[in-house]
C-alpha cells in the first residue's frame, strides 16, 4: 500500500494495526525527500539517521507493548526557527551557520513525548522575517505546484514539505501570517493559534508579542491532532495561556449549528484577485448551503495594519537581535578594527538585506524623539484593532477572508519591491495584532492550477470551534485530495 | 559665607541576597574563581529562551522599598534598556524604565552637626533590574583578548536613586553607610563593595554664592568608580573643588554644557573624564514583550510590611529611650549591624542596667572581637554569660573589678562548653569575689591591719589631714578579703581611725 500522501491520523491507524511499522513510515518519507527535495528545496536539514534511529524506538516500543505517544512514528519536519537538540538551529541565517542549541524548545519536548519522528528542518526567510523564503541565507524554496513561484513564506519550507508529501505535518511559525499565507500557497492546512496557546520557549524570537508557533497539515483533523501535541500552558513562556487544552480532536466531526460567520467584505477591494475572491464567495456559499449564516461586518481600523505592524515588528525584532552580535556564540568577522568595528562587521556579514532592514526600521522607531509617534502610537492602533474583532465576535462566530490577495507569486518577482510584498500580508498581520487564532484551509485552485487559501479566524482560544468550522467545508469539498505533480 | 554648596544627588546599586537570579534558576553568588560556571540559556541570552520573573526579588524589592518610605506602584513593568557590551549577552539589560515598582520615599540621616535635627534625604524611585556580567581586561599591556565572566549576569539589582538632597561629602557618605545599614539589618543585601554588591555613582555640582545673594547652578558630573564610602566621600570632595576652579575659570553655569562623566582614580586621588560618548546613549527603551507586567495587592504588599523588622533608626532611638543610652552609644551599637544590637539587648536586658551593658559590649567586647578578628555574629562570651555577669556588678554583689576578673577567666576558658551563666557563679564562688558584707570578717580584718606596725605610719599621715594615706591599708584588708567592696573598706577605716 502506499505510504506516502496518507494523512497523519490515517498512518498512525495503519501503523496500529501493524499494516506498516514506524521505520516503513519514516524510509518511504526519506524516500520522497530524497527524490523531490532537489527541486522544491524545502529542507535545511534532514536527519535520516536519527529519524529512523527514533522510528525504530517506537516500533519497539510498539512491539513491547508499551504506551505510544499520540504521534508516535509520524515524521513532523520544524520550521528552522525552533530549537532543536541534535540538529542545527540556523534560523536560515548566515548568522546562526553552526549554531547547535544546548536545549530543545517545549513544542519540540512535547513532540518527543508524543513518539513523534523528528525528521528534518525546514528553509524559512532569514529570522522569519519574509513572505517569500526567499530571505534565506541559504536557498530559496519552490512551490511544489509550481516550481516557478513561491511556497510564501516565513514557513515555505514547513508548507513545501507537506504539500509535496515529504512529510505528513510541520511546525511553522507566524508572526504576520507566516503559516497562514504558505499553507494557502500550497494549498494545505495552516494554523496560528491565539498568542500564547503555544510556549514560545525554544523559538528563536523575531516579534515576541507576535510570534506563534503552528500546525501545518494536508487536513484539518491532523491540524487538530498537531496542535493538541504542541499546545498548553509553559512557565517558561510568562506570555503562555494557563488553560486547560481541550481535545481538538474529539469533536472535530461536529459541525457547528447557527454558525454566523462575518465577512469583511470592505476591505476585499482594490489588488484582490479575482479569482481569489471567486473561491472565496464560493466557499462563502458552501457554509450557507450548510446552514451556517453570513454577515457582512466591519473592522474599521483593519487597514492601519500593515503600519501598525510594521513598526511593531521590526521594534521588538531590532531589540531581539541585537545579541547576534558575534561576542559569545554566531558569526563573528574575521577582521576587525576594535569592539565596535567587530559588532559592525559580524552584524553586517552575518544578516541578509531583509534583517538589516528591519533591524534599521525598528531602530529608528525606539529611537529617543521619534518612540511616542511610532512604536507607541503603533500599540495604541494595536489596541484598537483588537477592540475592531472584539466587538466583530460579539455578532459572529467566525471571521472569514482571503488568505492573501493572489495566489503564489513569482520567485523573484519583489526582490526590489519589499513594501509591495508587505501589503500582501494585509489579511494576516491583524491576527498576529490582535493575538487571535486564524487557519487557512484550502478553497480552490486558480486557472493556472495553484491553491487558494480560505482564512478563518476566531476569538482567542477558539482553536476548537475554528477547527470544526474548518472541518465543516473540507469534508464538503475535495480540495484536499489534490496533490502537486511531482517527479 | 561658604564660597559655595554642594548638591549631591547618589544612585546605588544593590544586589539582593536571593538563592538564585532575577530570570532563571541560576545561582546567585559571588564566584569569581569559577567564571561562567552559574549560567543557562536564559541568563547567557541564547537564541530561543525567555525570562521568568523570580518573585522572591520582587518581594525582596518590595521590602527594600518599604523601608525607604517610598509608595509602591501596584502595576508595573519591565523594559529594555538597550546597548551593546559584552558584558551584556543579549545586547539589552531587562530593567524598569518609566514605571518603577516604587518611587517617593526618603531616608533620615544624621545631620554633620551630631546636635542638629537629623536630615531628611529624599529617594525618587528604586526599580529593579538584571545586573550584566564582568568584563576582565588583559592588563599586562599586550592586548591580549579580553574575557567575560557571565556568572553575575542576571542577579538581581536594585537601583535607588536619591534626590540631590545632600548638601556635603560627609553627608553622603552617612547616606551611605545608614542605607547599608538598613539593607544589612531587612537582609536584602550584604551591601560588600569589595564584591561590588554594593555600588555607587554620584551626581555633584554646586550652587555658588554670587555676592548679591543668589546661588549658581554649576554644570553636573556623574562620577563613577568609587569602590568605598570613603572613595565616594573623597571623591565628592575632590570634584567640588574642581567644579568650582572650573566655574571660576569658565564662568560656565548648568546648562550650559551637557552632563559629563567623570571617574575616580582612587590611587591618584582625582576624578578624571570618562568617554563621553556614554553620555550620547540613545537606550531606545522598549516594554519588554516576553514579561508580563507585574501586579502586586495592598494585602500582599500589608503582608511584606507586617514581615518588617524594627529599623536602625527606630531602634536607635528606642535604646535610648528604653536603656537610657546616649546617643552615641546607640549609634556605635547600631552601627555595628543587626546581630550585635541583639547581643547588646539580650546582655542589657539580663544584665537590668543598659548603660554598664553598652560600656561592656562597646568597649570590651568589641575589643575582643577585633582582637581575635571573630566573624559578624560570633562573640567572645555569650550574651546571657555576660548578663549575668553584668547583673551581679548591678546588684553590687561582686565588684566591676572582680567583674573584669570573671570576664578574662570566661576568655580564657578553654572549652566554650562551659562558659555557661552557671558557670559565671562558680568562678565567683571559686574565687571568692562576692563582696563581703558581713561586716564582722570586715572589723577583724580591718583590725589585723591597723595593729601592723607597718600600717602606723599611714595612720598618722591619716591623722594629719592626708586622706589618701589610708589607700595601701585599704589594698591590704582587700587582699584579704577578696569580695570586699573598697567603698565600704574605707569607710570603715575612716570611721575607725577618728
Amino acid at each position: 500500500m502506499s505510504i506516502v500522501g496518507l494523512s497523519a491520523v490515517d498512518l498512525l491507524e495503519t501503523m496500529r494495526s501493524g499494516d506498516i511499522s514506524a521505520v516503513d513510515v519514516t524510509t518511504a518519507h526519506l524516500d520522497v525527500i530524497a527524490k523531490r527535495e532537489p527541486e522544491v528545496h524545502a529542507f535545511l536539514h534532514i536527519d535520516s539517521d536519527g529519524a529512523l534511529a527514533q522510528a525504530e524506538v517506537v516500533d519497539r516500543k510498539r512491539k513491547a507493548g508499551g504506551t505510544l505517544g499520540s504521534l508516535a512514528g509520524i515524521p513532523v519536519a520544524i520550521k528552522d526557527v525552533i530549537c532543536t537538540v541534535g540538529q542545527p538551529t540556523t534560523c536560515g541565517s548566515k548568522m546562526l551557520e553552526n549554531y547547535r542549541s544546548p536545549f530543545d524548545a517545549y513544542v519540540i519536548e512535547r513532540l518527543r513525548a508524543a513518539d513523534a519522528v523528528l525528521i528534518g528542518k525546514t528553509n524559512l526567510d532569514e529570522f522569519a522575517m519574509g513572505s517569500s523564503t526567499e530571505n534565506s541565507a541559504y536557498q530559496p524554496t519552490c512551490n511544489p505546484w509550481d516550481l516557478s513561484k513561491t511556497p510564501g513564506g516565513s514557513s515555505g519550507g514547513s508548507a513545501a514539505a507537506v504539500a509535496a508529501e515529504m512529510v505528513p505535518l510541520s511546525l511553522g511559525t507566524d508572526t504576520g501570517g507566516s503559516i497562514r499565507q504558505p499553507a494557502g500557497f500550497c494549498g494545505i492546512v495552516g494554523m496560528k493559534p491565539t498568542y500564547g496557546r503555544v510556549s514560545r520557549y525554544g523559538l528563536v524570537a523575531f516579534a515576541s508579542s507576535l510570534d506563534q508557533i503552528g500546525p501545518m497539515a494536508h487536513d484539518t483533523r491532523d491540524a487538530a491532532l498537531l496542535l493538541e501535541a504542541i499546545a498548553g500552558h509553559d512557565r517558561r513562556d510568562t506570555t503562555s495561556i494557563p488553560q486547560p487544552v481541550p481535545s481538538y480532536s474529539a469533536n472535530l466531526e461536529e459541525p457547528l449549528k447557527d454558525l454566523k460567520i462575518g465577512v469583511p467584505f470592505q476591505h476585499f477591494g482594490e489588488g484582490l484577485d479575482s479569482e481569489v475572491s471567486d473561491a472565496v464567495n464560493a466557499s462563502l456559499d458552501a457554509y450557507q448551503q450548510l446552514g451556517a449564516t453570513v454577515v457582512e461586518i466591519s473592522l474599521p481600523y483593519l487597514s492601519y495594519s500593515v503600519a501598525a505592524y510594521y513598526l511593531i515588528a521590526p521594534s521588538e525584532a531590532s531589540s531581539n537581535l541585537a545579541r547576534y552580535d558575534g561576542v559569545h556564540y554566531g558569526h563573528r568577522a574575521k577582521d576587525f578594527d576594535d569592539l565596535i568595528d567587530m559588532y559592525a562587521a559580524s552584524r553586517g556579514e552575518g544578516f541578509g538585506s531583509e534583517v538589516k532592514r528591519r533591524i534599521m526600521l525598528g531602530t529608528y522607531a525606539l529611537s529617543a524623539g521619534y518612540y511616542d509617534a511610532y512604536y507607541l502610537k503603533a500599540l495604541k492602533v494595536r489596541r484598537l484593532i483588537r477592540n475592531d474583532f472584539d466587538k466583530a465576535f460579539e455578532e459572529v462566530d467566525i471571521i472569514a477572508s482571503p488568505v492573501s490577495p493572489t495566489p503564489a507569486f513569482n520567485l523573484g518577482e519583489f526582490a526590489n519591491d519589499p513594501l509591495a510584498m508587505y501589503l500582501a500580508d494585509i489579511f494576516t498581520l491583524s491576527g498576529n495584532l490582535a493575538g487571535i487564532p486564524g487557519m487557512s484551509i484550502p478553497a480552490g485552485f486558480s486557472s493556472k492550477g495553484l491553491p487558494i487559501g480560505l482564512q478563518l479566524q476566531g476569538p482567542p482560544l477558539s482553536e476548537d470551534k475554528l477547527l470544526r468550522g474548518a472541518r465543516m467545508y473540507e469534508r464538503e469539498s475535495d480540495w484536499k485530495q489534490k496533490r502537486p505533480l511531482l517527479s | 559665607m561658604a564660597e559655595y554648596t554642594i548638591v549631591v544627588g547618589l544612585e546605588v546599586h544593590v544586589q539582593l541576597q536571593t538563592a538564585s537570579k532575577l530570570f532563571c534558576g541560576c545561582a546567585n553568588r559571588f564566584n569569581p574563581e569559577h567564571p561562567n560556571t552559574q549560567t543557562c540559556p536564559v541568563c547567557l541570552g541564547l537564541p530561543g529562551s525567555l525570562p521568568v520573573m523570580n518573585r522572591k526579588a520582587y518581594e525582596l524589592s518590595v521590602k527594600t522599598a518599604l523601608a525607604l518610605n517610598c509608595n509602591i506602584a501596584r502595576f508595573t513593568k519591565w523594559d529594555r534598556k538597550q546597548y551593546y557590551y559584552p558584558d551584556l549577552p543579549k545586547n539589552y539589560q531587562i530593567s524598569q524604565y518609566d514605571l518603577p515598582f516604587s518611587y517617593d520615599g526618603w531616608l533620615d540621616i544624621a545631620a554633620d552637626d551630631a546636635d542638629a535635627p537629623l536630615r531628611r534625604i529624599g529617594i525618587i524611585r528604586a526599580h529593579l533590574e538584571e545586573d550584566a556580567g564582568k568584563n576582565i581586561h588583559d592588563e599586562s599591556g599586550r592586548g591580549n583578548d579580553s574575557q567575560v565572566d557571565l556568572n553575575r549576569t542576571g542577579t538581581p539589582l536594585l537601583e535607588i536613586v536619591s534626590q540631590p538632597d545632600l548638601r556635603s561629602a560627609s553627608e553622603a557618605r552617612r547616606y551611605l553607610e545608614e542605607l547599608r545599614l538598613l539593607l544589612t539589618y531587612i537582609d536584602v543585601s550584604d551591601c560588600n563593595m569589595q564584591e561590588g554588591s554594593l555600588r555607587c555613582d554620584a551626581n555633584v555640582n554646586l550652587h555658588v554664592h554670587s555676592l548679591d545673594g543668589k546661588h549658581i547652578p554649576t554644570p553636573i558630573t556623574e562620577v563613577k568608580n568609587m569602590n568605598s564610602f570613603r572613595n565616594v566621600e573623597l571623591a565628592i570632595e575632590f570634584e567640588a573643588k574642581r567644579q568650582y576652579e572650573e566655574y571660576q575659570r569658565t564662568q560656565q553655569k548648568l546648562g550650559d554644557v551637557p552632563k559629563t562623566t567623570r571617574g575616580w582614580d582612587a590611587n591618584r586621588e582625582l576624578t578624571y573624564p570618562l568617554r563621553s560618548k556614554e553620555e550620547a546613549a540613545d537606550y531606545r527603551y522598549l516594554p519588554d514583550p516576553d514579561l508580563a507586567p507585574v501586579t502586586v495587592t495592598d494585602e500582599q504588599v500589608a503582608q511584606i510590611k507586617t514581615g518588617l523588622c524594627e529599623f536602625p533608626a527606630d531602634r536607635r532611638q528606642r535604646f535610648q529611650d528604653a536603656y537610657y543610652l546616649s546617643p552615641y552609644d546607640a549609634s556605635v551599637i547600631i552601627s555595628q549591624g543587626l546581630s550585635f544590637a541583639d547581643y547588646f539587648e539580650a546582655v542589657a536586658k539580663i544584665a537590668g542596667d543598659g548603660k554598664m551593658a553598652a560600656n561592656w559590649v562597646t568597649q570590651d567586647i568589641l575589643r575582643e572581637i577585633k582582637e581575635r578578628q571573630l566573624t559578624e555574629g560570633t562573640y567572645p562570651v555569650p550574651a546571657d554569660v555576660l548578663g549575668t555577669l553584668l547583673s551581679q556588678i548591678h546588684a553590687n554583689m561582686i565588684t566591676t573589678k572582680s567583674g573584669r576578673d570573671v570576664f578574662q577567666i570566661l576568655l580564657d576558658e578553654q572549652n566554650e562548653a562551659t562558659v555557661t551563666a552557671d558557670r559565671v557563679m562558680q568562678i565567683i564562688e571559686e574565687n571568692g569575689l562576692k563582696v563581703v558584707n558581713d561586716t564582722g570578717q570586715l572589723t577583724a580584718a580591718i583590725d589585723e591591719v591597723l595593729e601592723r606596725s607597718g600600717s602606723q605610719q599611714a595612720i598618722d599621715a591619716f591623722r594629719g589631714g592626708k586622706e589618701n594615706a589610708i589607700g595601701p591599708l585599704i589594698g591590704q584588708v582587700m587582699k584579704n578579703v577578696k569580695g570586699a567592696d573598697p567603698k565600704q573598706v574605707r569607710e570603715m577605716i575612716v570611721e575607725k581611725l577618728k
